[in-house]
């Protein structure tokens, strides 16, 4: 008797067909991309979503073309961060168009079709009390939909904003073509290096190329004194030899972020001369280095 | 999936497909090209599932692809998108009634079951009013 692998075709169901035919689709989208990079975490809370709207502004600072696709399909923030809540995504001839936000950074989210700010994302299903079965297939073709239906144009970069969670990682891979690099965020906490540590173990397994490690509230600044102090103990920060790959900045909490990111505009366009302002400059010209880099190797 | 006549050892062929109205779980039916013989495929709510979810129509898409139409068909609640077009004429109207004319406008798009917002839907609620 024949097996699954005798017999060519699908005898019309033509679901591998559709499938590929989307997957072609996200091809072409993709080669107008310079660069696609990935920002992760270990856990939640760390930043990541801040990092990933202040490393867009500072790159459009430095000149690049830039958009940010809110991957956090349940929870998506980013759309508040750069100051486009409330704006509809709109149909173009070459797809939808994205909301576009300081310095034209564009933006697609799930924010963005959900119909108000408190609106859950639920979707239609026939076994909806069953969703542990069905729901990481849809927002995987959801998330390929976004990246293949926005009408991005021609990018230099385009940052991906992964929920928390090392798994994350693994679902993207299963639907981009191909990522450039990963950016991973974490806090100079045991317990934050310990989870974005199996993020780096995953990448690694998953030959992806990491760029380096942010460290997000790597110290605040004193506004009384001036004084750099530490948030954590110190023997709790980015160990370079335990993550085993560099770190691209320490970001030092200002209580000034948190204003900017409800306010809709990243800290770095706002207060630039500010010591979190610089460190997200420096991490954009080391993430453009790093890019180039890489071009140039053969 | 593939289904196999087993008394010919061939391979059977789509030839209809039950779809289904949300909530229901869908049909397929294969017939095998030497005998003839039929089978029914009867997907349980859970399969059924498991292949909207992949954004994909049993036996072929009838119409090309439209720009996330997998999200905008499978959320429960989703907003309308507009075309640049119609967008750029909602801009023209007074500020002060925009909020106003846009509810109206997606109300009657939405009980005409229209994906999507264009300068024609305008036209209609236009005339509807008398205008």
């Amino acid at each position: 008797m024949k097996t699954y692998h005798d017999i060519a075709g699908d005898g019309g169901s033509d679901i591998v067909g559709q499938v590929a035919g989307r997957e072609a689709r996200l091809r072409v989208r993709m080669t107008s991309i310079a660069h696609s990079l990935a920002i992760v975490s270990g856990k939640g809370g760390v930043g990541k979503s801040t990092v990933t709207a202040n490393l867009a502004a500072a790159l459009a600072m430095l000149g690049h073309r830039v958009g940010v696709l809110d991957a956090d399909l349940n929870g998506p923030c980013m759309a508040r961060m750069l100051g486009v809540q409330g704006r509809a995504l709109k149909l173009g001839a070459d797809g939808v168009e994205p909301a576009l936000g300081p310095l034209g950074v564009k933006l697609a989210s799930m924010d963005l079709l959900l119909p108000h700010t408190a609106a859950p994302v639920e979707w239609h299903a026939p076994a909806p009390g069953h969703s542990h079965a069905w729901r990481g297939a849809i927002e995987a073709a959801a998330l390929g939909e976004f990246l293949a239906d926005t009408a991005w144009g021609e990018l230099d970069f385009l940052l991906i904003d992964l929920p928390p969670g090392p798994e994350r990682l693994d679902g993207l891979h299963g639907v981009l073509p191909r990522c450039d690099g990963l950016i991973a965020v974490t806090i100079p906490s045991q317990v934050a290096q310990l989870t974005v540590q199996r993020s780096i173990a995953l990448a690694r397994r998953l030959n992806a190329r990491l760029l380096g490690v942010v460290e997000n509230m790597s110290s605040y600044l004193c506004p009384h004194c001036g004084a750099i102090q530490r948030l954590f103990p110190a023997e709790a920060g980015v160990q370079r030899a335990v993550l085993g790959v560099p770190v691209l900045a320490n970001i030092p909490f200002d209580p000034q972020l948190a204003r900017c990111c409800d306010e809709g505009v990243p800290l770095v366009l706002a207060h630039q001369a500010a010591p979190a302002g610089r460190a997200f400059m420096g991490l954009a010209e080391r993430v453009g280095a790093r890019c180039s880099a890489r071009e140039e190797c053969p | 999936m593939k289904f196999l006549c087993v008394a010919c050892d061939e391979a059977m062929k789509l030839v209809d497909t039950g779809e289904v109205s949300p909530g229901d779980a869908f049909t397929a039916v294969f017939r095998c090209p030497r005998c003839g013989a039929r089978t029914a495929l009867l997907a349980n709510p859970w399969e059924t599932q498991l292949v909207r979810s992949l954004g994909v129509s049993l036996g072929g898409r009838a119409a090309p692809h439209e720009p996330l139409e997998l999200v905008r068909d499978r959320l429960v609640e989703s907003r309308l998108l507009w075309t640049g077009e119609a967008e750029r004429r909602l801009e023209r109207v007074p500020e002060f009634v925009r909020p106003m004319v846009r509810d109206s406008v997606e109300r009657h798009a939405r009980e005409r079951g229209c994906r999507e917002v264009t300068c024609e839907v305008m036209d209609e609620v236009r005339s509807q009013m008398g205008m």
